[in-house]
């Protein structure tokens, strides 16, 4: 097949500053009176999905909004912890929307669309202010102003959070907006339904099938354009941070239908997540990022000292100064324990390896992540402000304790939950998890995919985050998607619609809706001997080991061939109980989620054996300094790997397409931290 | 650890229910409760008889976030742990060889799809009732600097915020009500200076919906607030009562 794609991605040709406010302009309109003949599909309720619903039925267009869950308001986003990113320069640090850019574009290791970049930075002050427009009860300080923190991989204080439950207030807002349109009847809400396929005619969106998963009945939905923020595919490795059901099906469907996939291989692995205790484990739970402002990271600087630590028979308190390790600070001494999660990740991963990690858990693996020093600082200072002369160190303990609860102590409480150790007396213990996906379905700048018709937006595409995203800019690029972008450039697209009718009698309809009916009894007949669970775990330890935190070409290659035998193993072996006209039946959800994963991760394989370079998350062993870090090549690489289906082909004949990123803002720079 | 468990099995809403009992061995402290269904239900599957199927329960972010999972667990909701959710309960809380009762939420308003699994969609009509502070979100808005709140009004907004929507305060209150579930939600915008102006309407609409959906009325046993995982406060309710009564005056 001719290589004969050519890129469109609609990104405009003026300067980067005014990119935005051009295009916007340009775009065309729908009038009010013909935006209740049209109907948009949904499908998540996330932050992208659900401030994208919320927006566009405000606008006037009839919303069908998705979710897999019994409520929109339990979507994943719900989970974030640390906090949303805005160039506001509240605290005259001297930010600014360029160092937001900048910071970003730098943090993505020169591998995300500098055009993109710059919208989200541009929009993102606007997001805050929406959101405390509507209810959300950022964090205040005692004038009464917002307050802000920093994260990792930046010089300022941008971080706008509402304790560690930032995305649950973020979520909870777009949801009641949703829920005012819902009354209205401008939205209709399905829950707890599940798309299962896109619907194209003649190459353009057109609709969904999708499962009701109380009834087991398939359904046919049409509408004039499908978004899709069916969130990240991080789930994949089996353990991970995200929700038990995070899946890429929908996304995955449109990219078998057309859509291109783009960047497949960047994985986010945040380095604090509590470490995996035992095989009985299901998922892995984050601790925010934001810890790392007030704590500080650590091992042994002895190996006898770490098999001490291991077996128990030395608490982390015994452990004197002189014979800890702080490695972040050692190595990265400009950035310290706020360096950007790919190299906080490695650094762990680097000593770990080396034998000195703290956890008794089959691989060894675990740090400290000490706030004994935050406690004592603050007890200091706030005795101070108290007046309390010489206060002993109990005092400062208990005062500094306060201050820390103020501000995380609901993942203090998470963590003593799981662990049954108090991170107020002792140091939290932490290893990196898979988190985050930066590929996703490649979008333009109007967020279209190769599909018209077919948008997607949220964590679902790729484009802001190159190969490293920073924290606290996922909430941020999810809501600037939904509340700010899409509402105009669909538009543009559905101006050409306003006259068409749309109807589910189409014979691409039946004919998708058969595919899914038959993939169902498939699945359901296949009376194997093995539940869907075994093949997910056994799927997330191939892509642990091989397509994780570093990667290499003999490694990645196994992974491929060890992908393709599960997959057929799958197929050949894999039991799903009950009846095919039965209702609910959590098995086979988990089935085809799976099933979809199996592809998908021989995908990603693919992508990390293509890039020949180490950028940001993805780190190819082969290319490294020779201190260890990660070795770019922008000659060959900077470009952004686009796969295209072919239909009827294995996903090993999958075409790669080149879409060459051009840096006229920034300038691109070997990224360093130290 | 080794458990016996019974558990409430229900085909659907229609049929009736019963306890079946199951043994399961070999399950770490150190496990979740969730995780332990878990190895259970995937030892129902290997069993592969057709008719024994895995037990339904409802979960998602398994860290105590979404609100998704339920669970009455030797009668109480979220089990024997305080402030703490199903997905969070570890096994080290139990005893070994100990008896496990596993039910749904049981209200009226809360109708059981499956085994554990019940149908909390009245909670998401009372939110559409009125929930929700009436800003467009698609225009500009003022900056978020404008109106200054106190630390202190913030704060206490946030607490009352942090509802997750479990229904755990619906299941464990003997009239079956949402008073603390919809206080919450009143409280929080009643708090903001920007949910203010409709705080009126919302909380009669609420009320209203509140009562229509089935939930019974408070009569101040404060069970809900020993069983929210969240911790919300009982407070809430009184200063809902207080708005409620406001919004009769002028
Ligand atoms: C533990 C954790 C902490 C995080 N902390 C932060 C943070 O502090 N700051 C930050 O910026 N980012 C953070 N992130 C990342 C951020 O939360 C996510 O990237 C973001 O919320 C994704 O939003 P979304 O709307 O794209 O998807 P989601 O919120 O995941 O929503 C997906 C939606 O799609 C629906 N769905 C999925 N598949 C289907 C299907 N086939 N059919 C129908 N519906 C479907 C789901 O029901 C859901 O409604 C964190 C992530 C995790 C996991
Ligand atoms: S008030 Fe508490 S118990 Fe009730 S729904 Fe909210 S979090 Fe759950
Ligand atoms: S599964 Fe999300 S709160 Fe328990």
């Amino acid at each position: 097949m001719k290589n004969s794609f050519k890129f469109h991605s609609e990104i405009p040709v003026t300067s980067l500053t005014h990119k935005w406010i051009d295009h916007k302009s340009t775009l065309k309109l729908v009038s009010p009176n013909n935006r209740s003949n049209i109907e948009i599909i949904v499908v998540g309720t996330g932050l992208a999905g659900g401030s994208a619903a919320a927006s566009l039925s405000e606008l006037g267009y009839r919303v069908k909004a998705f979710c897999y869950q019994d409520s929109p308001r339990r979507a994943h986003s719900v989970a974030a912890q640390g906090g949303i990113n805005a160039s506001k320069n509240y605290k005259g640090d001297n930010d600014s929307i360029y160092q937001l850019f900048y910071d970003t574009i730098k943090g993505g290791d020169y591998r995300s669309r500098e055009a993109n970049v710059y919208r989200l930075a541009e929009i993102s002050s606007n997001i805050i202010d929406q959101c405390v427009a509507q209810g959300v009860p950022f964090a205040r300080d005692y004038a009464g102003y917002l307050e802000t923190r920093s994260f990792g991989g930046t010089k300022v204080s941008r971080t706008f959070y509402a304790k560690g439950q930032t995305g649950q207030q973020l979520l909870l807002a777009c949801y009641s907006s949703m829920a005012r349109q819902i009354g209205k009847g401008r939205i209709k809400m399905y829950n707890r339904h599940e798309m299962l396929d896109l619907v194209t005619v003649d190459g353009v969106a057109k609709g969904i099938i999708a499962r009701n998963l109380i009834s087991g009945k398939i359904e046919k939905h049409a509408a004039h354009a499908i978004v899709i923020a069916s969130g990240g595919y991080g789930n994949i490795f089996f353990l991970s941070t995200n929700a038990m059901g995070s899946n890429a099906s929908a996304i995955w469907k449109v990219h078998k239908k057309g859509g291109f996939f783009a960047n497949p291989c960047y994985t986010q692995i945040h380095p604090t997540c509590i470490p995996i205790h035992g095989n009985y484990q299901s998922k892995l739970t984050l601790m925010s990022e934001s810890l790392r402002n007030d704590g500080r990271i650590w091992v042994p600087n002895k190996l006898e000292d770490a098999v001490f630590l291991r077996n128990g028979s030395k608490k982390p308190e015994d452990i004197s100064e002189e014979n800890r390790d702080y490695y972040l600070e050692r190595r990265y001494p400009s950035f310290g324990n706020l360096v950007p999660r790919d190299v906080a990740s490695r650094a762990a991963k680097e000593r770990c390896d080396k034998g000195f990690g703290i956890e008794n858990n089959e691989n060894k693996e675990g740090v400290f992540l000490d706030f004994s020093f935050s406690i004592e600082k603050y007890g200091k200072e706030k005795a101070n402000e108290l007046g309390i002369q010489q206060p002993s160190s109990l005092d400062k303990k208990k005062l500094g304790k306060k201050i820390m609860e103020s501000k995380y102590g609901n993942l203090f409480h998470m963590y003593e939950k799981i662990t049954n150790e108090d991170p107020y007396k002792t140091p939290m213990k932490i290893y990196p998890a898979v988190h985050y996906t930066m590929g996703g379905l490649w979008v333009d700048y109007n967020l279209m995919t190769s599909i018209p018709g077919c948008y997607v937006i949220g964590e679902a595409n790729f484009s802001d985050h190159g190969s490293n995203r920073l924290g606290a800019s996922a909430l941020m690029q999810g809501l600037a998607d939904g509340y700010f972008i899409l509402p105009y450039t669909i538009a543009d697209y559905l101006s050409k619609c306003i006259t068409e009718k749309i109807s589910t009698k189409h014979i691409a309809f039946q004919q998708a809706e058969k595919n899914v009916k038959d993939r169902i009894q498939k699945l359901i007949q296949n009376n194997g001997n093995m539940p869907v669970d075994f093949f997910h775990k056994k799927l997330g330890n191939i892509m642990w080991k091989y397509v994780g935190m570093s990667r290499n070409h003999i490694g990645l290659c196994k992974a491929i061939k060890n992908i393709q035998e599960l997959r057929y193993e799958f197929w050949k072996n894999v039991f799903v109980p009950g009846y095919v006209d039965d209702g609910l039946n959590s098995e086979l959800e988990k089935a085809g989620r799976v099933a979809d994963f199996l592809e998908l991760g021989e995908l990603m394989a693919m992508d990390a054996l293509n890039r020949k370079e180490s950028c940001g998350s993805h780190f190819r062993e082969e290319y490294q300094t020779k201190e260890g870090e990660a070795l770019r090549d922008d000659v060959h690489y900077k470009y952004v790997s686009v796969w295209e289906y072919r239909k009827n082909y294995p996903i090993s004949d999958e075409i790669m397409h080149k879409e060459d990123l051009n840096f006229t803002f920034a300038k691109v720079q070997s990224r360093s931290y130290k | 650890m080794n458990f016996k468990l019974k558990i409430w099995r229900q085909k659907n809403s229609k049929e009736k229910g019963y306890f079946k009992t199951y043994q399961i061995y070999n399950i770490s402290s150190n496990s979740s409760f969730l995780e332990m269904l878990d190895i259970l239900n995937n030892q129902i599957i290997l069993c592969k008889k057709k008719d024994s199927s895995p037990i339904s329960f409802d979960h998602d972010c398994r860290e105590g976030i979404c609100g998704m999972c339920s669970l009455y667990i030797n009668g109480r909701a979220h089990g024997p742990d305080s402030l703490t959710t199903t997905c969070q309960l570890h096994m080290r809380h139990f005893h070994d060889g100990e008896t496990i009762y596993v039910e749904p939420w049981r209200a009226k308003p809360f109708p059981i799809i499956k085994d554990l699994i019940v149908d909390r969609s009245s909670f998401d009509r009372i939110i559409i009732s009125g929930g929700y502070i009436s800003v467009n979100t698609f225009g500009k808005t003022i900056d978020g600097n404008m109106i200054p709140i106190s630390k202190h009004q913030a704060d206490k907004a946030f607490d009352a915020s942090t509802c997750i929507g479990c229904g755990a305060c619906v299941a464990v209150c003997k009239n079956r009500s949402a008073m603390l579930f919809v206080s919450a939600k009143v409280s929080q915008f009643a708090l903001l200076p920007q949910g203010k102006i409709e705080r009126k309407k919302r909380v009669l609409n609420m009320i209203k919906k509140m009562d229509e959906e089935g939930f019974g009325s408070c009569t101040n046993t404060r069970t809900c607030e020993v069983e929210c995982p969240k911790g919300i406060s009982t407070e809430y309710i009184s200063f809902m009562n207080r708005e409620y009564i406001q919004s009769f005056t002028i």
